[in-house]
């Protein structure tokens, strides 16, 4: 079954505190990856290659620069699923 | 009728020695952040590079090439002269022709050996061994000298935020030759075309003739970089150890090509390697040296103890190109 926004964003929020101790609650869908949360390229890199394995689905290299907002990441990750 | 002759094989090779040189002046993140609007804990952070070695104006890399050639083959206990092959790994020496292994054979009198530069960038050093060892192996040459050497300061744009404050300048060196036991395990190598551009010069020389661009440096996309030198090189380096024949446990060393802290951290948590084996960290104060890195880790891990001769370490070189090479060698 595919999984809601909600699901998308719980679980992205899990690996955002893997990567960077960011605490879950503070990920949410208007928060800036950059510019709220201070992730870095590298840490959005590895949050994007996690996020590919837990959800199926593929987030190529040129699509990762779009997904400036947690908004961003939620909205592809749902409309994407495998 | 006469039939030709061929080479004599011999069964196996290993490194039988280590040089190293690095650029004699330590630039610190402060004396880079400047231009790059940036700063000491920001550049920690994201490359763990603390200082890089760089080389003067009067330090050409030819300099670096021969003080490490020099050592490795003074520890390997042979003549030059019996040298049969010199093989320089770089993508800096400032001529187009002739090569520098050439120049650096006649310099520390390897006389008549077969001399050659090879461009594949930071996987340049695992190139050249793999080369080394086949020419051994195959009788082609008894001992082959490889180094890997760059004056990366030489193409460094100061305001480039990609990959310039990242690099140094150095040279590694190893001498290659026949063994009684196995010492080079199968090469496990290739490239990717496809992404030619993502690590690469900012354009080429006939555009800085034609006055299209200023002096050509070097540039990457770091985080398409970052994801393909970790998830997909860690196959690699699982591929080589299983050609090897040994398990992650029998490893003393990993030693990457020092491209960033962060991609050597993760690189060896997605390989999963236990806990006693080193993973080698010479970046953190030497930099970025391309093919100069994985040679000068080792020497370092020799040089400090942290390892011993005899023991295995799994090495994997990838960069621009994009081109990769592993192998598992038995350290010097």
């Amino acid at each position: 079954m595919a999984l809601t926004e909600q699901d998308v964003l719980a679980g992205l929020a899990e690996l955002v505190n893997d990567e960077t101790g960011i605490a879950a609650d503070a990920v949410q869908m208007d928060k800036s990856f950059t510019d709220d949360l201070d992730i870095d390229s590298i840490s959005m890199m590895t949050i994007v290659v996690n996020a590919e394995d837990k959800f199926g689905v593929k987030i190529p290299d040129e699509e990762v620069k779009n997904l400036v907002t947690v908004a961003d990441a939620v909205n592809y990750i749902t409309a994407n699923q495998g | 009728m006469k039939t030709l002759r061929q080479t004599t094989p011999t069964q196996f090779s290993r490194i039988y020695s280590l040089g190293a040189a690095r650029g004699e002046i330590s630039v610190t993140n402060d004396d880079i952040a400047g231009p790059i609007d940036s700063s000491d804990e920001w550049i920690r952070q994201r490359t763990g590079i603390i200082t890089r070695k760089r080389a003067g104006a009067t330090t050409s890399l030819m300099d670096l090439s021969v003080r490490a050639a020099r050592e490795a083959i003074d520890k390997a206990r042979i003549s030059p002269a019996d040298i049969d092959a010199v093989i320089l790994a770089t993508i800096s020496f400032p001529y187009q022709t002739p090569s520098g292994a050439t120049l650096l054979a006649e310099l520390v009198g390897a006389t008549n050996a077969a001399a050659y530069d090879i461009s594949a960038a930071c996987a340049g050093y695992c190139y050249g061994i793999a080369q080394a060892d086949s020419l051994v192996r195959s009788g082609t040459a008894r001992y082959v000298l490889v180094v890997g050497a760059e004056k990366l300061s030489d193409f460094i744009d100061p305001t480039d935020r990609s990959i310039s404050f990242l690099l140094g300048d150095g040279a590694g060196a190893a001498v290659v030759g026949p063994s009684d036991h196995a010492g080079i395990s199968k090469t496990v190598w290739g490239s990717d075309g496809g992404n030619w551009d993502k690590v690469g010069m900012t354009g080429s020389l006939i555009d800085f003739r034609d006055g299209k661009i200023p002096w050509p440096t070097l540039i990457q996309e770091g985080q398409s970089v970052f994801r393909w030198a970790v998830w997909e090189m860690v196959k690699v380096a699982k591929e080589a150890l299983e050609e090897s024949g040994l398990e992650p446990a029998d490893l003393a060393a990993l030693v990457t090509h020092q491209a960033n802290v962060r991609i050597i951290d993760e690189f060896a948590k997605q390989l999963g390697l236990p806990e006693s084996v080193v993973v080698a960290k010479d970046i953190v104060d030497t930099g970025n040296t391309s093919a100069a890195s994985i040679p000068l880790a080792m020497h370092r891990l020799l040089a400090e103890g942290q390892v011993k001769s005899g023991g295995f370490a799994l090495q994997i070189g990838f960069g621009a190109g994009l081109a990769y090479a592993a192998q598992v060698v038995e350290l010097p």
